[in-house]
């Protein structure tokens, strides 16, 4: 069919957590996707922006346009990742109106991963099965930058043998933040201990998310509580059969 | 971050019964506003913040125009409006006139704008005697502590801590029902509003087309304030001016809701001017003082301007997983939470606090509850960024300035980052300060050997 689609698996995806990039190229090709991960890959920029240095954060966004220009669809598995380049992106280029467009015409071919499965793929089940009982943690940027929601939930509800139980609050951030996380460490860990009660009082074996990044945080917790809790993105539920 | 700044988040985590204090009252707060929101019992509230933010914008984009306005129709009432650029001259005035007029005792309801500009240090400090009459500042001004919310000023106190303040400061005997502690504040205030000479009250909008002050407030002192005294001083940022006393239709409707999950506060009063011969209530004197105080600095940029919307309803405070954390007494300046965190350095500048920004997760959770959709977290970064120019500029902190420099050279050459990973997965978990603040709380992840580009190249 020649469908095609590139992987940008995120800086701390390809460092820390390849097995969910390995998952999501699972997925996608399982729904017939031809996976190419463009190389010279490396980061969005969002520490640079975030930590307030813009000129670094411009510099490392224009390497991410010229890498994935060619692409026809980018596939992101990661909500903070991809609202990085579809919102703050325009933010940095405000004043170079050619790459701002350049970067109009990209943002609009890059998708987070379960935005893709259900609105570009067309898809609510993969085929995935995966016996036990699930929560899922909604990154903030996802949840409120993309108005991700529903999309996740779908496509988890239609997984063979799972069950999802929400936690009470799912929207509330585990507390990472980028550098905030060790900026602003004892904080940052008394965020993460909130979000550890919610999570556990669910009685999940696993807590699901769309960001590696939350998922380190809530992780590094729930192993420091000597917690038995199991996290995993979701492209590695969706993968499971 | 300076050392107090850090050492007040570290004592307000580590203090429990704070903790709990601050969850349980927060969390009540914000279920309230999201019941009242909800679309069963509000169903235009999302079409109301979006008016709501227009109004406020083209307020403040014409902002000359309608103080002048609002200037023009409080004079034709009788009552007089002063400019005051910063907290002296807001002292210097009310100080003026209190000689002039023989006034030594002066009654206050809940104002954030005094506490801005220190007024009752001010006033005591030249003799005069200033009675805060809202409950809650009542309490933290016998116990001299600053408001702990925007709203709820003593939001952190537990009626076992009023109750130990009222009997050392009041003499009373130790009681902790809290409609008994209302009924003795209520005995020492009542007669503190009959010997008044001026009662000072804030503003919650200030209306160009009538030149009216409108107050919201759910105790009736601020209805006291205003009317018992024979002077009433009004204190408003300039920012508080709205065109047209319909478009409190759209105000009216958001504030309560988003403050504390009512459909209206209990007393809502339009005053303009001071009493007509017709009249039985009502000052002889009428003042609304216009205040200033590095709100103009904020004009110039169209991006932060809208810190200017707001209309203190503390929702982004309730709602923020970090003031539920850190509490209000931890950020610089009185106001708190991420309304604080982007108008205290804008006010005060950026070098006040220059961690404040940072302290933000940037969640996002404060930009969806704004009544007047301020986007809260693209200002704390465009705040991060005027920290790091004025941090460059100075030459400070130029260790983390070549961090991010060396990080955009190693992201723009791929095969630098790629070899730059191997080592850090391959070596021994280094002892810097980012790795050891990180280990302080959590553990790390496990290492995998191979990245994910290794593993791909060999597929």
């Amino acid at each position: 069919m020649g469908k095609r689609v590139s992987l940008f698996v995120t800086c701390l995806g390809d460092q820390l957590f390849p097995n969910a990039g390995m998952a999501v190229v699972e997925v996608l090709e399982r729904l017939g996707y031809a996976v190419d991960f463009p190389k010279d890959q490396t980061c969005c920029g969002q520490p640079a922006y975030n930590s307030g240095y813009r000129e670094e954060a411009r510099t490392v966004a224009r390497h991410f346009l010229k890498t994935f220009e060619s692409s026809e669809h980018i596939v992101v598995p990661s909500g903070s990742c991809t609202s990085m380049i579809g919102h703050h992106f325009a933010d940095l280029f405000r004043k170079e109106p050619e790459t701002l467009a350049r970067v109009e015409a990209l943002s609009r071919r890059v998708f987070e991963f379960s935005t893709f499965l259900t609105e570009v793929a067309n898809v609510d089940d993969v085929g995935a099965r995966f016996d036990g009982i699930v929560t899922f943690h909604d990154g903030c940027h996802g949840l409120r930058e993309l108005h991700i929601r529903e999309a996740p939930r779908r496509l988890l509800a239609h997984v063979r043998g799972l069950e999802l139980r929400e936690m009470q609050p799912a929207e509330e951030c585990c507390g990472f933040g980028g550098t905030f996380s060790v900026k602003f460490a004892e904080l940052s860990g008394a965020m993460a201990r909130t979000k550890l009660e919610a999570i556990v009082q669910t009685g999940a074996s696993a807590v699901v998310s769309l960001d590696s990044s939350c998922l380190m945080q809530i992780q590094g917790a729930l192993s420091r509580a000597g917690s038995k809790v199991r996290t995993m993105h979701l492209a590695e539920v969706l993968a499971s059969r | 971050m300076s050392a107090v700044f850090d050492k007040k988040i570290h004592q307000t985590l580590a203090d429990a019964n704070l903790q709990l204090a601050i969850y349980t009252a927060t969390g009540r707060l914000k279920d309230k506003r999201t019941e009242s929101v909800a679309a069963d019992a509000l169903p235009d509230y999302q079409e109301l913040r979006t008016q709501a933010n227009a109004l406020k914008k083209h307020a403040i984009e014409n902002l000359d125009y309608y103080l002048e306005e609002f200037e023009r129709n409080v004079e034709a009432h009788g009552g007089k409006v002063v400019y005051c650029k910063d907290s002296t001259e807001v002292s210097d005035f009310v100080l003026g006139l209190a000689k002039e007029r023989g006034v030594s005792l002066i009654v206050k309801s809940k104002s954030m704008t005094s506490e801005e500009v220190d007024l009752n240090e001010r006033l005591e400090h030249h003799g005069l005697e200033a009675v805060e009459t809202d409950l809650g500042e009542y309490i933290l001004q016998l116990g001299r502590e600053r408001p702990y919310h925007i709203v709820a000023p003593a939001l952190h106190k537990t009626r076992f801590d009023v109750a130990a303040i009222f009997e050392k400061e009041l003499h009373v005997a130790y009681e902790t029902v809290p409609e008994k502690l209302s009924q003795i504040a209520r005995g020492v205030l009542r007669q503190k509003f009959l010997d008044a000479g001026i009662g000072i009250t804030g503003a919650n909008f200030l209306v160009a087309d009538s030149g009216a002050v409108v107050l919201v407030e759910n105790e009736g002192n601020a209805r006291l304030t205003t009317t018992a005294p024979r002077i009433h001083i009004a204190i408003a940022g300039i920012e508080k001016v709205i065109p047209r006393a319909q478009d409190l239709a759209v105000f009216l409707k958001l504030l309560a809701r988003s403050a504390t999950g009512q459909a209206l506060s209990v007393y809502t009063s339009f005053l303009s001017g001071p009493r007509r011969a017709s009249e039985i209530d009502g000052p002889d004197e009428f003042y609304v003082v216009l205040l200033d105080n590095g709100r103009t600095k904020l004009l110039p940029s169209r991006a932060k301007r809208q810190s200017l919307y707001c209309i203190r309803c503390a929702a982004c405070l309730n709602t923020c997983p970090v003031y539920r954390k850190i509490g209000g007494h931890s950020f610089p300046w009185v106001y708190s939470g991420p309304i604080g965190a982007i108008i205290t350095p804008q006010f005060m500048g950026v070098s006040y606090e220059p961690a404040l920004p940072f302290a933000s997760s940037l969640c996002g959770a404060c930009a969806e509850v704004c009544p007047v959709k301020i986007d809260i977290p693209q200002v704390l970064l465009d705040l991060r960024s005027d920290v790091k120019k004025a941090e460059t500029r100075e030459k400070k902190n130029r260790l983390e300035k070549l961090s991010y420099r060396m990080f955009a050279w190693m992201m723009t050459h791929p095969r630098v980052y790629a070899w730059a990973g191997w080592i850090a997965r391959h070596g021994p978990v280094l002892n810097i300060g980012p790795v050891r603040a990180w280990t302080s709380q959590r553990d790390l992840p496990p290492i995998p050997r191979q990245s994910f580009r290794d593993i791909w190249s060999r597929r």
